[in-house]
């Protein structure tokens, strides 16, 4: 029997096991909307599509599952590309549906017609319009496969219009045939001895770890082999949580706003060894001063990652789950005793570094400083929350005074830089993980950005918690304009006459404003012990700045430290 | 340096978007791109000739392109024992009086001519891009109206193909 093609993607949905979508219709995705009313699939409705992408966005990054969204042709699709950018620079698997007008129509033009597989085929793993309805099982069976095998990545399906109400004899294909697309899942077991080797060798090693380890759900491996070896770990923005902040080995993040221990420990060390990181130039500063007295090991699934902004001297390429099981196995064949021996006067060195100069802020202050707030929501919260953040310096310093304690549990727009993307995603990130709190953290700025999202979650009662870091200004445009710019303020303020806390009552989100130091403790506590969802605007000084910082094309021992 | 690859590819609708995609995305420096239908009917085969400042640079234009999903293969034509040719189309001015001396340049280059009316003539040329470019050169004297080329096309010598290795 013939079905539409609207209910066979539908179909395609319940066989890859998805569990929602979150989507906005329009002109060209009705008759899709039409078969999802009679199929009652889950379906969240956000108030802007790219709300959308990043709420499927943030349900992905939490749960590990694909994230899938659904928008109309045009403006519809065309909303969806900076979340697109935003995963496909993160690696984070992402089927995004768009219509297409009606086939005759297409190349014409036509009312809402965009070329949406053009226009993101820079910003997808791959991307497939459908014309046939013949093609649509096999397509979404691909766009499953690809989108959350290799490295993951999002891949974009534009649907005409008319391949919707087109009838087809529905079949899921079991296999699925791509000769250019193998991803590696193992390599060769052999070079993890050349790698073993390098370690016992090494006098300063240094394990660098990075989003490749939270996406690839191996963060246990790589805790026991940290505990057994004894070789401390620095991650950069995307592999914070994937060891326990308070892991003794642990020495927080790297690069522009890393901490003095580990960025002076990446100058120093002898053996940089980098899982699933991709020496992003916020991490690495100058590229010819990085980790210059180190060789260099690179364990990556995607082989264009080696060599491509630092040289490796070793490249093991493969998934994770494979490599850092043998690696494992191959370091158990020492003690623990013998490792820890090696290496013992560089952890002393290095938590000389942390004692030396530790993170800090100005504790006396008469103002709420925007450090001791993340500290308090660490506290309360055990470490152990969803956090989620928008762009700039509330990100980082969410990145260095929150003590994550879990993988998957630090969302943030690492790659991309995405304002906007903090409270979307968070709303995502609690439909894929309902038990578990999540809390956005954003500025006042990106908050802006994307807050119509706020009626999302009062609708459908999300129980989020938003924390708004006020500061009147962009506040990291503004650190860099004091910095660099001579303190010429070009456009950054945000003095404003709005009122955070009524605007999101009005979106049905209760909200409260903090403003004395004294009370802080208890609003927040209360703020995040809230049933349902719940805003507070907390009020900070304009002109913190984030410490330390490594000026843009220096090397990363060359930190303003401040203070 | 310039490096030759073949690029085998999956003969469907969009393909060279994406790697053309690619190429500018990465920035890239690619002289010449020429495809072409193949042996098997669902594949092209793309020549690419791109410049190159080292090895690593090569490998990230390799490994970049190796991970599109149309990509089915990229052999690296460089070191290789091979043949390669290009195509031109030239349409120069012919002049009575200077019409003897270009059939003469054609008989040389081993070229044809495939046109001719009162002023013009097409000369059809195929070989090596240095030869194109030396006829080219010589035949600016009388006037050269339009050239079209085609890139270059590249096959190794031997039995093996290229997607037998």
């Amino acid at each position: 029997m013939k079905i539409t093609g609207a209910q066979a993607l539908i179909k395609c949905l319940e066989l890859e096991n998805v569990e929602v979508v979150f989507g906005y219709p329009g002109g060209s995705v009705l008759t899709l909307y039409d078969a999802l009313y009679e199929s009652k699939f889950p379906h969240i409705l956000p108030r802007h599509e790219q709300g959308a992408v990043h709420a499927a966005d943030g349900y992905a990054r939490a749960t590990g599952k694909v994230g899938v969204c659904i928008a109309t042709s045009g403006p519809g699709a065309t909303n969806l590309i900076t979340g697109i950018a935003t995963a496909y620079m993160d690696s984070i698997s992402l089927v995004a549906i768009t219509g297409q007008v009606i086939v005759p129509l297409i190349g014409r033009d036509s009312f809402q017609e965009a070329d949406i597989k053009g226009i993101t085929t820079p910003i997808t793993k791959h991307n497939f319009l459908i014309k046939d309805v013949n093609d649509l099982p096999r397509v979404m069976k691909e766009a499953f496969y690809i989108a959350r095998t290799g490295r993951p990545g999002p891949v974009l399906v534009d649907i005409a219009k008319d391949v919707f109400a087109a009838g087809v004899d529905f079949e899921y294909p079991q296999k699925i045939t791509l000769r250019g697309y193998d991803p590696i899942h193992e390599g060769e077991e052999q070079i993890i001895g050349d790698v073993y080797k390098e370690l016992l060798q090494a006098k300063r090693p240094l394990f660098f770890i990075g989003g490749g380890v939270n996406l690839s759900d191996t963060s246990e491996t790589i805790r026991k082999i940290v505990a057994h070896t004894g070789i401390p770990v620095v991650s950069s923005l995307m592999g914070l949580g994937c060891i326990a902040d308070d892991d003794p080995y642990n020495f927080g993040m790297i690069g522009m706003h890393g901490t003095y221990a580990g960025n002076m420990s990446t100058t120093e060390t002898d053996l940089l060894v980098g899982f699933g990181v991709r020496f992003d130039d916020r991490v690495t500063g100058l590229v010819d001063e990085f980790a210059a007295k180190a060789k260099i090991i690179h364990f990556d699934i995607d082989p264009a990652e080696v060599n491509k902004n630092v040289r490796s001297h070793i490249r093991v390429i493969g998934n994770l789950q494979w490599s850092l099981n043998e690696l494992l196995n191959q370091v158990i064949n020492r003690t623990k005793q013998e490792w820890k021996e090696q290496f013992a006067p560089w952890r002393e060195k290095m938590n000389a570094w942390k004692l030396e100069k530790p993170l800090g802020y100005d504790h006396n202050s008469d103002f709420i400083m925007p450090q001791q707030v993340i500290e308090k929501v660490s506290q309360i919260t055990k470490g152990e929350a969803i956090i989620v953040t928008d762009v700039g310096q509330h990100q980082m310093w969410t990145a260095q005074f929150y003590r994550f304690q879990q993988p998957r549990s630090f969302l943030t727009s690492g790659g991309l830089g995405t304002m906007g993307f903090g409270l979307p995603a968070a709303l995502g990130a609690k439909v894929g993980k309902p038990e578990k709190p999540v809390i956005c953290i954003c500025g006042d700025g990106g908050f802006m950005m994307n807050c119509q999202e706020l009626m999302t979650v009062a609708d459908l009662n999300i129980p989020i918690k938003i924390i708004i870091l006020n500061n009147q200004c962009l506040g990291m445009v503004a650190q860099w304009q004091r910095t660099f710019y001579q303190r010429h303020y070009s456009h950054s303020s945000l003095k404003t006459k709005a009122d955070f806390v009524k605007l999101s009552e009005a979106m049905g989100v209760p909200a409260c404003r903090l403003e004395n130091k004294k009370e802080m403790f208890q609003v927040i506590e209360k703020a995040l012990s809230a049933d349902g969802p719940f805003l507070i605007e907390i009020r900070i000084p304009s002109e913190e700045d984030v410490l330390p910082m490594v000026p843009a094309g220096a090397g990363l021992d060359k930190m303003i430290i401040g203070g | 340096m310039k490096y030759t690859l073949a690029v085998l590819v999956e003969n469907k609708p969009g393909v060279l978007t994406h790697i053309s995609g690619l190429i500018s995305r990465r920035a890239f420096n690619i002289e010449s791109i020429a495809a072409g239908y193949t042996e098997e009917p669902d594949m092209t085969r793309i020549t690419i000739v791109v410049e190159a400042g080292d090895e690593y640079e090569l490998e990230q234009v390799v490994n970049q392109l190796s991970k599109l999903i149309d990509v089915i293969k990229i052999i690296d034509l460089t070191g290789q024992d091979r043949i390669h040719r290009e195509l031109a189309l030239i349409k120069v001015k012919a002049a009575p009086g200077d019409r003897a001396e270009i059939i003469n340049i054609v008989e040389i280059f081993r070229a044809h001519i495939v046109d001719v009316n009162k002023e013009t003539m097409i000369i059809e040329l195929i070989g090596e891009e240095v030869k194109i470019d030396a006829m080219c050169e010589l035949l600016k004297d009388y006037g050269i109206k339009e050239i079209v080329r085609t890139g270059k096309v590249a096959i190794c010598r031997g039995a093996k193909a290229a997607k037998e290795d």
